[in-house]
């Protein structure tokens, strides 16, 4: 072999290992770090909303090769996940780590309004946006003010609350029901915080609140609960519950037989469990969120989610968690880097096709969003938002 | 009348969660924090034979009982047995036993999502009015009561009738006699703790036919279990039995006829009353 064979050998390698070193940056994965609770008790909702919808859209993604990058190459997406065991300060550690250990280019945002807000100060302190999906407060605006990479898109207390009573008084105003309503909320933020924002709202619509008590987050027997709203003889029914106990409270409405014409409880009566569980006499429950069923998009989302996690989709947070990751797809394929200053920048002012329709950001919060749904014909129907499309009446709810 | 009858169904829930403790804290001297994690079990067995079978949740019994047994005689045998070798106090051995079962807590809650997944579950059974005195009651409530009982007395009479019970209220009472008297304090140990277990497991079938349940709950009955038995009395089946109804009524009562968000709150005051007046709890002996 002479030299020049040697040189041009070499020369041969090493561009081959710098093309190869380049395909390789180009494929290369991008990483995305996930915080949730896996155990605790906020893990079973995680298990319906949070982690299933983080798993198709990450299939949905790499099933197309990955995210697309400015140079036209695709980067599929490796998913990092950790556990948070429902407590704050493991939220905030877990994002930490995958800010500085993991090295991860984005964190999706973490499940439930404590836990979004404690960890909200670290991904501010990295740079990292946050696109919070299961977080409702009545503080979205000083929150944006405050940390400028954090969005909200599931809505705010107050509007909730005014949905409900708006539901409720126009049901009054039709002659339907009257006005005695049985208002029970869980004692702890959210159930707290929406019945405080409950109370004049519901008076200043007309209603007239007959009972009013909240329980202990947890509590084994809501008996005492179901028989107090009953015998003040109310009309409506509004709970502001979490999951075990929407579906307690519903149970022994039914066995007390609470026959109220408008029966609402809030967080998980939207669970593909829930009529699961009740079947038949689920059907006109109202609760919180609702989708629109005759949206073509989101008929596509749950056939895939069914197909690709094994469980059904939930018709509330779930889609709109969906949502918030196609967001930051889209930010990401238009910035055409993992630059996160500029994704961030991108989600402020650029629009996205969802699975929800057209969302913008309006001071880094969605300003349209699902209020109240209920159960029509096996499907959870949205029938009040903050400017949705596709609301269906409200139907009454003439026994169990 | 009705906050009578809500107070006696939830004290005899409570007995469900805490009578498999009481014979695996009172008697085995092991303070079990994955206690609450086999009612999770027993509630699944349950959940998967109705939902998912078609057949009846009770067939939970079944399949979670002999389970429950078996596996905890085995975390028995060779989990808790070298502890027990090397503790030199009975004070030792429970810093030691809180410490491996707090730890075996995590180990099952991770199985059990990998089993079953993190989601909700819980179905409807026997979950229809049946009137006492013209007030509704749950019948899946009612069912769990008859259960609690029949758990209660056949334990009582187990432990009051037989030689294997007299020998294990010995032990419950003092470890260190029991060997003088030529019982095997080793294999009675092993007995309780298993019966616990299945006991536990047991009374999850029956709590999952009207509770929620996840994977990750088991720690919410750990605790609930620990306060009855702590107040009852160390191994002492009555004293759970009493502190489990008392627990109940005074929730109903506070509930009914004060405010449904205090009931946590007048829980832990009575915890804290009771042990203030009677340290050993209601029932215990002084050591």
């Amino acid at each position: 072999m002479n030299r020049r064979h040697l040189i041009s050998l070499a020369a041969l390698s090493l561009s081959l290992s710098l093309a190869g070193g380049a395909a390789n940056a180009a494929n290369e994965p991008i990483k995305i770090g996930a915080v949730a609770p896996k155990t605790g008790p906020l893990a079973g909702g995680a298990a319906v909303t949070q982690w299933p919808t983080i798993k198709l859209w990450v299939s949905d993604v790499n099933g197309r090769g990955g995210l697309k990058m400015k140079d036209g190459s695709r980067r599929p997406i490796e998913l990092i996940e950790y556990d948070d065991r429902t407590n704050p300060g493991e939220t905030i550690k877990a994002v930490e780590r995958l800010a500085t250990r993991d090295k991860a280019d984005f964190i999706i945002a973490p499940y439930g309004t404590g836990l979004n807000l404690a960890s909200a100060p670290v991904f501010a302190k990295y740079g990292y946006p946050q696109i919070a999906v299961s977080a409702i407060t009545d503080k979205t605006g000083e929150l944006a003010k405050r940390y400028p990479g954090i969005f909200f898109t599931l809505g705010n207390t107050s509007a909730f609350a005014q949905s409900v009573a708006d539901t409720l008084a126009k049901m009054v105003a039709d002659g339907k029901i009257g006005k005695r309503v049985a208002m029970v909320n869980v004692a702890d933020a959210f159930g707290i915080e929406l019945a405080q924002a409950a109370r004049p709202i519901f008076e200043k619509a007309g209603l007239e609140i007959v009972y009013d008590k909240s329980y202990p987050l947890g509590a084994q027997d809501l008996a005492p609960v179901v028989k107090g709203a009953k015998a003040a003889n109310p009309d409506a029914f509004v709970a502001w519950s979490y999951p075990p106990d929407t579906f307690g409270l519903t149970e022994l409405a039914k066995i007390e037989g609470l026959n109220v014409k408008a029966f609402y409880t809030a967080v998980a009566t939207c669970f593909p469990a829930f009529a699961g569980k009740f079947k038949g006499s689920a059907e006109n429950i109202l609760g919180a969120g609702g989708i629109d069923v005759d949206s073509a998009a989101l008929t596509g989302y749950f056939e895939r989610h069914q197909k690709v996690t094994g469980v059904g989709a939930d018709y509330w947070a779930g889609p709109v968690t969906y949502a918030s990751l196609q967001v930051l797809e889209q930010a990401i394929e238009s910035v055409g880097s993992t630059d996160r200053k500029a994704v961030t920048a991108q989600i402020k002012a650029g629009s996205f096709k969802t699975v929800l329709g057209d969302w913008k950001f309006k001071n880094q919060v969605i300003e349209q969003f699902w209020t109240v749904g209920q159960w029509q014909g096996g499907k959870f129907v949205g029938v009040a938002s903050t400017g949705k499309a596709g609301e269906k009446p409200v139907q009454l709810k003439n026994g169990w | 009348m009705d906050t009578l009858i809500i107070g006696l169904l939830l004290g005899a829930t409570y007995c469900l969660m805490a009578l498999g403790l009481t014979l695996q804290y009172g008697v085995a001297r092991i303070m079990n924090l994955a206690g609450g994690e086999w009612i999770v079990v027993g509630g699944f067995a349950a959940y998967w034979s109705f939902a998912l079978q078609g057949v009846s949740p009770l067939w939970g019994f079944a399949l979670a009982v002999p389970f429950a047994f078996v596996l905890n005689w085995l975390i028995y045998q060779y989990l808790l047995t070298p502890l027990i070798r090397r503790a030199k106090t009975r004070g030792a051995l429970e810093v030691d036993s809180i410490l491996a079962t707090f730890g075996m807590s995590f180990i099952a809650v991770g199985l059990m999502r990998m089993a079953f997944g993190g989601e909700f579950f819980n179905y409807s059974f026997l979950a229809e009015p049946v009137l006492i005195f013209g007030s509704a009651f749950g019948l899946n409530r009612i069912f769990a009561a008859a259960v609690a009982i029949v758990f209660g007395v056949a334990l009582y009479f187990w432990l009051v009738r037989s030689r294997t019970g007299m020998a294990m209220r010995a032990l419950a009472l003092s470890p260190s006699s029991a060997k003088l008297v030529a019982i095997d304090v080793q294999k009675l140990s092993l007995i309780a703790f298993s019966v616990g277990g299945a006991m536990s497991a047991a009374g999850g079938v029956v709590l999952s036919t009207f509770l929620t349940l996840d994977a990750s709950v088991g720690v919410v009955f750990t605790m609930k279990a620990l306060i009855i038995v702590i107040m009852g009395g160390v191994g002492n089946l009555k004293g759970a039995i009493v502190a489990a109804l008392l627990l109940g009524m005074t929730e109903s009562v506070i509930a009914t006829w004060v405010d449904p968000g205090l009931t946590l709150a007048a829980a832990y005051l009575l915890f804290v009353v009771v042990l203030l007046v009677k340290p050993e709890g209601l029932f215990g002996t002084k050591s």
